[in-house]
């Protein structure tokens, strides 16, 4: 793939020639990958095709053994931990919903607030009026203004992805990373998280994980299938599930 | 900045607490010094000493509850830095014994003189200075957990790994300051003071000043953890302590919050065990050993963890039991205080301050929804549906 160099200036995430293994289990094999700005991706693949370990290496949760991972074309991020790369702006949403249970969720968005994140920074911090208008604003896009008081803990657990949509959404992120958000929602929360990933892909770009076909074809975005830990297949969605590839490795026959 | 960090810490139930302790601060000693024995309402100075030294562990539960209850992480090792902020002050005190000691060394105290040494070790210099002892009183905590933390939390040791090695801490220290060579006076630590700051320290006017000082230190230390608590940094510990990898992802420095709490939480320690030393008048290396560490645990859990008040409220019912108990039934007290820990750990899981306060907040939910009938049902509907 040594076409995939031309790309890299204009990329946004450029991952080239990825490996990574644990125990001998090879999780990403020279895993090529570019997502441009302002695109939204959706990534399928069967269970272990490392769909989680690349954002592990995208996050700076996991150092690939070999490969580049760029950010923004000139950014390394396999140098980087995961605090400055997500102060570089990536957000990650992760598999399981996982928000601050024990503060409300006005607290949760306050704490992803991209503002200062020193210690000192948030010892003496004051809530502003304009911070106060962007939660506000936040908490209209996830539409959870009417539970504003309440604790992480009690929300459904369709809410609490959408809280933690809007935490990264508060994180003011170039790239957002969506690890399985329709998982455990009904169809009516299914068909609404699509609308809020398209409008929240309007200003930056998303890539998305997920197993749930009918999610992704109400996306209508490019598809990346991964398998045994490097793409299998690139394209529309009715490009990739007639690759008899994919069909083989994931849809079944 | 500060004063609004300070002001923005009481919040009501910290403002009820700060204003008790001051008063206590006040009115106990009064009561100690300005009635005839005779008078009922006389307070005896062996009270006076004894709620002195609960007000001590009271501050070394309250630096407990700022890492465990709000940050996360189960010190098994407070005690050491207890004891090092009663180390500084005995120092200290030692230094002000001079030629008053049995071998009338100016400068060497006794043990010194007693073991051959010519001259003062290095670190001993600059503790004849009451200034100084104080400021080493929050230094060496602190640098200690500094240290400490900044190894533990950057290679993310955490959980049941971390209580361990901060268990391995204290015992290690124990080990060293019982060895005569350390300097610290070894198996007997430093005792037999004479005076601090020019008073004599078994004097009972110096004994009501102790006992004020110690009140004040834990009415202003709870104020300082209160704002931590309250600042948004809190918000970003409580977020450590229930979400850790949310909260880096989000891009906070997991290590760095952690290693801020737990040197103040050292410092708070120090200060405690320094307020201690002079009251009881002796600080040996049994004060580092890993027992001490888990009683504090046991405070903080049964009044209450990550509540603040509670783990001062905690080490004071739990040590007034304890002189209680091993007065009159010295054998049981060690199974009272496991089944003590047993029960709350079953029965009170969030100890007695938090048990109270979910009482009380679900009692005000109840109230409020009889206020509106209308939404209860409603509401028991949407339940019965789901």
């Amino acid at each position: 793939m040594s076409d995939l160099k031309n790309y890299k200036p204009s990329s946004l995430l450029y991952l080239d020639g990825v490996s990574v293994s644990f125990d001998g289990f090879k999780a990403l094999n020279s895993l090529s990958f570019v997502v441009e700005p302002g695109e939204l991706r959706a990534i399928i693949g069967p269970n272990g095709a490392g769909k989680t370990t690349m954002m592990d290496i995208i996050t700076g949760k996991t150092r690939p053994d070999s490969g580049e991972v760029f950010f923004n074309g000139t950014v390394d991020l396999t140098t980087k931990d995961e605090a400055d790369i997500a102060q570089l702006g990536i957000g990650r949403k992760f598999q399981k919903p996982t928000v601050f249970e024990s503060h409300t969720v006005w607290d949760n968005l306050e704490l992803a607030l991209n503002r200062k994140r020193g210690v000192f920074g948030t010892l003496f911090y004051k809530l502003t009026g304009e911070d106060k208008d962007r939660i506000e604003e936040i908490l209209a896009t996830v539409r959870l203004t009417h539970r504003k008081d309440d604790f992480g803990a009690n929300l459904s657990h369709g809410q609490k992805q959408w809280l933690e949509i809007g935490m990264l959404l508060a994180q003011e992120p170039q790239l957002l990373l969506v690890d399985e958000p329709v998982a455990g929602m009904t169809d009516a929360e299914t068909a609404e998280t699509a609308i809020l990933l398209r409008e929240i892909a309007k200003t930056r770009s998303v890539v998305v994980v997920e197993h749930d076909m009918g999610f992704i074809r109400d996306l209508g975005v490019k598809v990346t299938c991964l398998a045994e830990g490097s793409v299998l297949a690139e394209g529309s969605i009715d490009f990739v599930s007639n690759d008899p590839k994919v069909i083989e490795n994931y849809l079944g026959r | 900045m500060i004063t609004s960090f300070l002001l923005k810490s009481l919040d009501k139930r910290v403002s009820i607490a700060i204003l008790i302790l001051l008063a206590i601060a006040v009115i106990v000693p009064v009561l100690n010094l300005s009635l005839s024995a005779s008078n009922p309402l006389q307070i005896p100075t062996y009270v006076m000493q004894l709620f002195g030294k609960y007000l001590n562990y009271a501050l070394l539960a309250l630096a407990l509850d700022l890492v465990w209850g709000f940050c996360g992480i189960l010190s098994l090792g407070h005690g050491a830095f207890f004891a090092l902020g009663g180390y500084a002050m005995g120092m200290y005190l030692m230094r002000q014994i001079g030629s008053r000691g049995s071998y009338g060394d100016p400068i060497l105290p006794d043990f010194m003189v007693f073991l051959n040494w010519k001259s003062l070790p290095w670190f001993w210099h600059g503790f004849d200075m009451f200034w100084f002892a104080c400021v080493m009183v929050l230094f060496v905590p602190g640098l200690l957990a500094f240290i400490f933390g900044w190894f533990a939390f950057r290679s993310r040791v955490n959980g049941v790994y971390l209580s361990i090695i901060t268990q391995a801490m204290t015992y290690a220290l124990m080990l060293a300051f019982f060895r005569n060579d350390m300097g610290f006076g070894g198996n007997n630590g430093l005792t037999d003071f004479k005076d601090i700051i020019g008073f004599e320290v078994q004097a009972d006017s110096t004994r009501a000043v102790l006992f004020a000082a110690s009140a004040i230190a834990l009415a202003l230390s709870l104020m300082i953890a209160s704002g931590i608590v309250r600042s948004k940094a809190g918000k970003v510990l409580v977020g450590i302590r229930d979400a850790e990898s949310r909260t880096r992802f989000l891009g906070y420095r997991v290590e760095n919050y952690k290693l801020f709490t737990f040197v103040v939480s050292a410092m708070m320690a120090g200060v405690a065990g320094a307020l201690y030393v002079p009251q009881v008048g002796i600080i040996n290396p049994g004060e580092f050993a890993p027992g001490n560490s888990i009683e504090v645990v046991i405070w903080t859990a049964v009044g209450g963890r990550g509540t603040l008040i509670g783990p001062i409220l905690g080490a004071i019912l739990v040590n007034g039991g304890k002189t209680i108990f091993t007065g009159i039934w010295p054998e049981f007290w060690l199974f009272a205080l496991g089944a003590l820990f047993v029960a709350v750990t079953l029965f009170l899981p969030k100890g007695i301050v938090g048990t109270v306060a979910e009482f009380m907040a679900k009692r005000k939910a109840k109230a409020a929804v009889a206020d509106k009938p209308a939404d209860t049902t409603g509401a028991e509907q949407a339940e019965a549906a789901q």
